[in-house]
């Protein structure tokens, strides 16, 4: 007895902080109080017939190092669907929205889509955030054929096309696309690469140099860095030995800041550019000065006060932008937009009476001249990204704001 | 390889090496007082930085006064969670107390992302934004800060050792906490000033970062990894050899970057833990015995 008494009580803290640590076994979900109404009976997010509301999942990294992008994604969702409800819902039903967060890791991602799927039987799901978890998920998703609208920008997630998986965000491809209109114009023929050595990161280094050598862009150095690196001195030295006439870094906040900080130490004597993965203020509240001059390219949220108001994209983001400050109380960023664009998607799809998750995937694929943050999406069964490369601003930093590339 | 490439990846070993030297301190500050790996150092470091965010860049006091109150917040936040968790397991086995030491990570991470949320902080740099050059290779001025710092922490952690009653008391506890015990020495008040110091260098050395690493709720992982791997290639316990063997984390995770092929400069982490592995093979006695210094 004695012995066993002894024991129970690191046994019990180890099982404490096992479950801390590993999360529980299935991902907490939290159900959003947007409808105030009780929970769906199993079953009837499959036919909607007989329930009063139509249950939606959504997979956002709130936690890990993707937050700083999951967090206004899931305050956007957030806000649409009490848009939504407040309206009278759709078609007299109340929307359910259940979002769980990933922690930015791919297991806990593929734990919270089989959770949506299985136990809260959702129509579909809007995210996740990152293409790691975005690409994890997937297999789940086609096999439970669950339409999976993703809001990372991953090529390789609607590239091949696959039957149930949609993006809204501007892929790499796209951003790529219209970084080589600028280095054409800058006529800069020689580069380094920097890049993350996570999805994102390195998606964008296999655009890069898929797409730049064949347009007569050289590439003099590649390197990589760990998304949680404290330093990259290292890497642009080998850069500046390789006398580049621009540096293109892609990767997601914090790391690019340091990039451009650790560039600027080092006195690298060459143009920066960047990916559509720094596009929010923190970045030019991390790197400060080094951030002036940088140029990259991301949806036209960051300069729609630039816009002419010709543009169709203007008003939509103009009304975002409002809503999402009055609901979350700061300013909205693009990657909100595109938890914004996937919802609508889905909200869209289930407005023209989509009421199963095949219709659902069906109408969404034939989505047409939809106007959305992230740009003007027409969707077909050869393209479930739906985007082009207009749907990018070219943007640099001056005196601490945003501005567009003339 | 110019011999300019060569001594910028030393240089930035050395500056961010220096970082990981305080932390690895930290560990064995503890670990000498009381057995025990603290897993939540690098969430010490963190709150060090976040705070001194706060303090500098959010309520804009002098830097030198932002500094020294994180760094004191930080120690009385080590001391109040030695009190409420670790004093209370003080007859269990060492290892319940270091689990203990994770959930303590988790909870205090936990508790940074409720309050500075999830993004990443800045701080102005000390003395300006400048760097300087040296023999070709560059050095921002913020690391001579860091490191003029870790020297002067590591000179006095040794007086303290050397010179005061209390430190003397403390390392009498290291030594043998029977025999201090015997001779009058309050052991539990030495541990809650091991946690105190420890913390407060941990807190330091986030403040002194983060002008160029930034502060962010979840980098005690990464810092804490670091560490730790210092203190254990300098032999646990070892005060000096913590110091000296974070320095060399950082000068070989760059070496590491600067000389390893495209394509796998990615695995900076990586580096770390090699080093360490190499250690434990070939020098293991850092890890197993507890080897004892005279002061720090």
């Amino acid at each position: 007895m004695h012995l066993s008494a002894r024991l129970a009580l690191p046994l019990l803290l180890f099982a404490a902080v096992a479950l801390v640590l590993g999360g529980c076994p299935k991902p907490a979900t939290t159900p959003t109080d947007v409808s105030g109404e009780t929970k769906v009976p199993k079953g009837s997010g499959l036919k909607m017939a007989g329930g009063e509301e139509i249950a939606i999942g959504a997979i956002f990294s709130v936690t890990g190092t993707g937050a700083p992008l999951g967090e206004p994604e899931k305050a956007t969702a957030e806000m649409l669907a009490k848009q939504v409800n407040d309206a009278g819902g759709i078609n007299g039903k109340q929307i359910k929205l259940i979002i769980a967060d990933d922690a930015t890791a791919d297991d806990k991602a593929v734990m919270a889509a089989k959770k949506l799927i299985e136990q809260d039987n959702v129509m579909a799901i809007v995210g996740p955030t990152m293409s790691g978890t975005t690409l994890a998920i997937v297999d789940t998703c086609e096999q439970a054929q669950v339409p999976l609208i993703s809001c990372a920008a991953s090529v390789k997630i609607t590239s091949p096309v696959k039957k149930w998986v949609f993006s809204t965000a501007q892929t790499d491809v796209l951003a790529v696309e219209r970084l080589l209109d600028h280095l054409k114009a800058q006529k800069i023929t020689k580069v380094a690469l920097i890049c993350d050595s996570n999805a994102f990161g390195q998606s964008g280094a296999e655009q890069l140099k898929k797409q730049l050598p064949p347009a007569g862009v050289t590439i003099v150095a590649e390197e990589k860095f760990d998304n949680k690196a404290t330093d990259m001195t290292a890497q642009l030295t080998k850069i500046k030995a390789a006398k580049p006439q621009a540096v293109i870094c892609w990767g997601t906040n914090p790391a690019p800041a340091i990039v451009a900080k650790n560039a600027k130490a080092l006195k690298l004597d060459a143009a920066i550019i960047m990916s559509h993965g720094i596009a929010n203020k923190k970045f030019i509240e991390l790197a400060g000065d080094a951030a002036e001059g940088v140029v990259f390219p991301a949806g036209k949220l960051l300069v729609v006060n630039e816009l002419p108001d010709s543009d169709p994209q203007k008003q939509v983001l103009l009304d975002y932008d409002k809503a999402f400050q009055a609901f979350a109380q700061k300013p909205a960023n693009t990657f909100g937009g595109h938890a914004y664009d996937a919802l609508q998607l889905v909200i869209a799809a289930l407005k023209s009476g989509a009421a199963d998750r095949a219709a659902i995937r069906d109408a969404i694929e034939k989505t047409q001249g939809h106007v959305g943050i992230g740009g003007t999406f027409n969707l077909s069964a050869e393209d479930h990204n739906g985007l082009t490369k207009d749907a990018f601003a070219l943007v640099t930093i001056k005196g601490g704001a945003w501005t567009q590339v003339k | 390889m110019t011999a300019s490439a060569l001594l910028q990846f030393l240089l930035t070993g050395i500056t961010v090496g220096s970082a990981y030297a305080l932390v690895a301190l930290g560990f064995t500050l503890i670990y000498n007082a009381t057995g025990i790996i603290n897993f939540a150092q690098g969430e010490f470091v963190v709150l060090g930085g976040l705070l001194f965010f706060t303090f500098a860049e959010v309520l804009h006091w002098p830097l030198a006064v932002a500094l020294a109150a994180a760094v004191i917040i930080v120690a009385l936040i080590a001391v109040i969670v030695e009190r409420l968790a670790i004093r209370p397991l003080m007859d269990h086995p060492v290892l319940s107390r270091i689990i203990i030491t994770i959930g303590l990570s988790v909870i205090l991470r936990g508790s940074a992302k409720l309050i500075w949320g999830v993004d990443a902080h800045s701080v102005r740099p000390f003395s300006g934004d400048a760097s300087l050059m040296i023999g070709g290779a560059a050095l921002q001025v913020q690391y001579l800060w860091v490191m003029g710092l870790t020297a002067l922490a590591v000179i006095a952690v040794r007086l303290f050792f050397d010179k005061t009653i209390t430190g003397k008391a403390m390392q009498a506890c290291a030594i043998n906490a029977e025999a201090a015990r015997l001779v009058g020495i309050s052991v539990p008040r030495m541990v809650q000033a091991s946690f105190a110091l420890s913390a407060g260098i941990s807190a330091l050395a986030g403040a002194v970062i983060a002008p160029v690493t930034f502060a962010s709720y979840d980098a005690g992982i990464v810092l804490g990894v670091k560490g730790f791997c210092g203190a254990i290639i300098g032999g646990l316990g070892n005060g000096l050899g913590a110091v000296l063997g974070g320095v060399l984390v950082g000068v070989l995770e760059n070496l590491g970057v600067g000389l390893a092929p495209t394509g796998f400069a990615g695995l900076q982490d990586a580096f770390a833990f090699l080093i360490l592995l190499l250690v434990l093979f070939l020098r293991p006695q850092g890890l197993l015995s507890r080897q004892r210094t005279e002061g720090v």
